[in-house]
């Protein structure tokens, strides 16, 4: 019925204005597309004019970043490791950084440009994200110049080592094992051992509030 | 009732009806019976009975560096049904919880589309709506149990999901209203948050079954889920839910953001990873009795789950109480509805004997929960998401219970 008035609305009123299929709304404005229209995509899509290099980006780094992710990106307490890792993807404490990890570049940049530095998200202007960026990938050895000129037309050409290391999702291929397999009921497994216990690494928070058996 | 059933019932209670309460008066009439209660009003928005205060989302303090940075989970073990109660849904934020004013917040719809617009809180409540139930799972739920058992409770080891009534919007309403231009084959949702989270969908789930919700079981959407708006993506993972939701915007690529590169990929043994992995698979897991839910007297047991499945509905759930050796069919109980929370039941008895508990659950695509070690031998150690392995509890003579593992 809804969509009905509005193909009337939209027949009716199509030249006229560009909200009448909603009968609702209005156009975004040009500040708010200018605040709000942040994204960046791998193929450089979104990035703002700007530019910046590991040098210039080294001061900033280290006063708005470093107290959190470490002097050289290896990460404070809990907080995000950024660099390091090159090899670790294979062992058993694999290191997902920037150099390591992260397929493209711009998601550095678009993160920046989001949520850095936390708890003052959006503070960095694009000449300034440049830089940062541009210091991160000095500190991953993506970037060896400490003078590359970051801007919009540079970064997406520069490739991370990681970024062939990801495929699609093919849970419905390689588990297809777990779709419509005979499932047993009675007598399934010859004897029943138990291998781990979570009391050994006793790591459960708030036992103390936990019911308990007297 | 039946006859073994209530002849049960009647020993437990005493044994006859001739024997008389040997109890304190307070016992027999308590102080409730005999003195008036406080009167409407006292609470204007009521909360649980004081008696329930333990039933709470709790954190696990050494998982992640700051509290507006982290995860908090569902008590689920001292929950029934499929509906979590709003103060109870597990929280996840990357910027902290925002507290925004509804009459300033706006919904920007742009990029490949015919007619961008800017939506009031005001005028999406004038849109066509819809209700809907789905559960909401973490990708990185049970997350921590990868190299084995760690945690010591349901809480903890399944706790980030939950499962309510959205109301909403769909964004099959939203997207033709804007006119989707040729071409166009993803939307990025971003929040409004100062985690600025953003995201990348396909445009065919965002035009199948999304919708943007301002309501969870019948009220507002509370602020750690997103108020005064939401995403909903049913069945997929709940990052992608982006809450405070300030902006859709259509493309013809994905964005490849933090999100969905550094995080919530799944890295397998032989270093490559697994990305766009957005379907939660179907998993279930016995919330009562657990570690934080101990078995409380001999006689009748009430074994209590849930089960889900993104990729459909529950079509049925095996529990075994042997750790696998022999399995029945559990109880169904409750409305069993496409990509929500299932309950599950298996009516027993326990008499102190020693017990393995695990639930299997099947879906509607045939798809039946693997166990954590056919998982492991596909995916390794370091896959962090999408841990949907068979869930084991020890229930030890004295009815309490442990997180193990068994081979």
């Amino acid at each position: 019925m809804w969509r009905w008035a509005s193909l009337v609305l939209l027949l009716l009123f199509a030249p006229l204005a560009q909200a009448a299929p909603l009968g609702l709304g209005r156009a975004p404005t040009a500040a708010e597309l200018e605040a709000w229209d942040i994204d960046v995509r791998p193929d450089g899509k979104g990035l703002p004019k700007g530019r910046g290099t590991a040098r210039e980006g080294e001061a900033l780094y280290q006063e708005r970043c470093a107290s959190c992710h470490g002097e050289f990106g290896e990460g404070i307490n809990r907080w995000p490791e950024l660099a390091g890792g090159e090899g670790s993807l294979t062992g058993d404490r694999p290191l997902r950084t920037i150099g390591s990890y992260w397929p493209y570049v711009s998601t550095v940049f678009d993160f920046l440009r989001h949520a850095m530095p936390f708890g003052n998200a959006q503070s960095l202007v694009p000449d300034e994200i440049y830089a940062v960026t541009a210091y991160l990938l000095g500190l991953n050895d993506v970037l060896k110049d400490e003078d590359f000129e970051l801007n919009e037309r540079t970064l997406p050409s520069i490739r991370l080592p990681n970024e062939a290391g990801f495929f699609d999702d093919d849970r419905e291929v390689a588990e297809a094992a777990f779709w419509n397999r005979p499932v047993c009921m009675v007598a399934c497994t010859a004897e029943v051992r138990i291998t781990g216990r979570a009391a050994v690494l006793d790591v459960t928070p708030d036992t103390k509030s936990a019911p308990r058996i007297e | 009732m039946s006859p073994r059933l209530s002849r049960r019932l009647m020993l437990g209670a005493g044994g006859a009806a001739a024997v008389r309460p040997v109890a304190a008066e307070d016992d027999v009439i308590p102080e409730w019976s005999r003195t008036l209660g406080e009167g409407v009003d006292q609470h204007p928005y009521g909360k649980p009975s004081i008696h329930e205060k333990a039933v709470i989302r709790r954190d696990v303090g050494w998982l992640t560096a700051s509290p507006q940075s982290s995860v908090n989970f569902t008590p689920l073990h001292a929950l029934d049904g499929i509906i979590t109660p709003n103060g109870l849904c597990f929280e996840r934020h990357h910027g902290g919880m925002a507290d925004i004013d509804p009459a300033r917040h706006r919904l920007m719809i742009h990029g490949m589309v015919e007619r961008p617009v800017v939506l009031t809180m005001a005028e999406l409540k004038r849109l066509p709506r819809v209700n809907r139930i789905y559960f909401l799972e973490c990708a990185a739920n049970s997350g921590m149990e990868w190299r084995g058992a760690q945690l010591n409770g349901v809480q903890f080891t399944h706790g980030m999901i939950h499962n309510v009534m959205y109301t909403g919007v769909t964004l099959r309403t939203l997207l033709d209203a804007a006119g989707v231009k040729p071409g166009a084959a993803w939307m990025l949702a971003e929040g409004a948050d100062a985690a600025g989270m953003d995201r990348s969908i396909p445009l065919g789930k965002a035009l199948d079954d999304c919708m943007v919700a301002f309501a969870q079981n019948g009220e507002a959407l509370r602020p750690e889920q997103g108020y005064p708006l939401r995403l909903v993506v049913p069945g997929w993972q709940g990052n992608m839910w982006v809450k405070w939701l300030r902006r859709l915007k259509i493309g013809d690529a994905p964005w490849h953001t933090r999100e969905e590169t550094s995080k919530y990929t799944d890295l397998l043994a032989d270093g490559r990873a697994r990305r766009f992995t957005w379907v939660m698979d179907a998993k279930s897991v016995i919330t009562a009795p657990s570690p934080q839910a101990p078995v409380v007297g001999h006689g009748p047991l009430v074994i209590s789950g849930i089960a889900w499945s993104g990729r459909g509905t529950i079509s049925r759930v095996d529990v075994s109480l042997d750790g696998g050796r022999n399995w029945r069919e559990a109880r169904l109980d409750g409305p069993v509805l496409p990509l929500s929370m299932t309950r599950f039941y298996v009516d027993t008895e326990w008499h102190g004997q020693e017990m393995l508990l695990q639930s299997r659950a099947h879906d509607s695509t045939g798809y039946v929960q693997p166990t954590k070690a056919e998982l492991r031998k596909i995916r390794g150690l370091n896959s962090i998401y999408h841990n949907n392995g068979i869930q084991t509890w020890l229930i030890r003579p004295n009815g309490e219970s442990e997180n193990v593992e068994v081979g």
